[in-house]
């Protein structure tokens, strides 16, 4: 290793150190957006990019390979399809169940209930497509300039 | 936000342009907050803020980071063009009720019924979630799908090239 490489790697040990402190917060924020969305502010979204932020950062200092070793492609790839699955499943289920499209009322058999656990199941498939959308996006754009 | 957007427009080096973007992103995710839309904020600031900021940087380590200037005679027709847009837009906004009107026609239409009703039909704490989960649905169903497609359009577009090098990189490699 060259002389100037070193000093490189002497002058991450702080962001690498302070990064994989960081990093489980992130993704229990981010889990806590997502289950909490019903009682404050927040949800699927929010929580999809918070829990994808925590893998871009590790990205960001460890390098795509290893994010790259820690997501492999076909769970980002196939995490886009079955969040997509999980949001539409939902309503054909209802449609099954006897109601309309998306009518959550049919998956308990108290009306409110229903509605939790479906709001819980939707907000779920919108943060897991969310959050692979954006792991794949950036890794797309940031694998590309790599020889 | 002024100052920033005038900088955004001044500034000819793109690096610091994305970090003021960051910047913009983030004040209007405070006037958010301050209008009691926490929700949006909170998206304005994971999405505008932190995400798009990375990938715009992400953009720039593929392409340049130097604007490209252009001539003069262009600028005039262009300020003309936007200052009537600008006008347009300021007298549209002119007819709009005020903020926080009780009788602006949106508090008028469904929103009360939401607001009254979904303590006995949804039950749940965050209004907010219950209208973009149940009562509107299939938009978030929609917008679900959009997200998708445009994961699907980059990796379409730029995700898959990068395979297709590797295997000439190793067919070069081997030739060499």
């Amino acid at each position: 290793m060259k002389r100037a490489d070193m000093r490189i790697m002497q002058h991450r040990v702080i962001l690498r150190v302070i990064s994989k402190f960081l990093i489980p917060f992130i993704l229990l924020f981010g889990l806590y957006v997502q289950w909490h969305g019903d009682f404050g502010p927040g949800g699927g979204f929010q929580a999809g990019v918070i829990f994808a932020a925590a893998f871009i950062l590790y990205a960001l200092i460890f390098g795509v390979d290893k994010t790259r070793q820690a997501v492999p492609a076909w769970i980002t790839r196939g995490g886009l399809a079955v969040g997509v699955l999980i949001y539409a499943g939902v309503g054909v289920a209802t449609l099954f169940l006897g109601e309309n499209f998306l009518d959550y009322n049919a998956l308990a058999h108290d009306p409110i209930h229903g509605q939790h656990l479906g709001i819980l199941l939707v907000e779920l498939g919108v943060g897991v497509t969310v959050c692979c959308a954006m792991i794949t996006i950036f890794i797309a754009f940031t694998g590309r300039g790599r020889k | 936000m002024l100052i920033t957007a005038f900088a955004i427009i001044r500034i000819r080096y793109l690096f610091s342009v994305v970090i003021l973007t960051g910047l913009f992103s983030l004040l209007a995710a405070a006037i958010y907050v301050l209008m009691d839309a926490v929700d949006v904020a909170f998206t304005e600031a994971a999405v505008g803020a932190g995400v798009s900021t990375v990938l715009m940087l992400g953009t720039l380590a593929l392409t340049t980071t130097e604007e490209k200037t252009t001539s003069k005679s262009r600028a005039v027709p262009a300020a003309i063009l936007s200052i009537i847009t600008g006008a347009v837009l300021i007298y549209g906004t002119l007819e709009m009720p005020n903020y926080g009107d009780g009788k602006a026609p949106i508090h008028q239409h469904v929103a009360p019924r939401y607001l009254n009703q979904s303590a006995q039909e949804i039950d749940l704490p965050n209004v907010v979630t219950s209208v973009l989960a149940s009562y509107r649905g299939y938009d978030t169903l929609g917008e679900t799908f959009v997200i998708f497609t445009a994961a699907m359009g980059v990796l379409a577009i730029i995700g898959r090239g990068r395979r297709r090098r590797k295997k000439e990189d190793v067919e070069r490699e081997a030739k060499t």
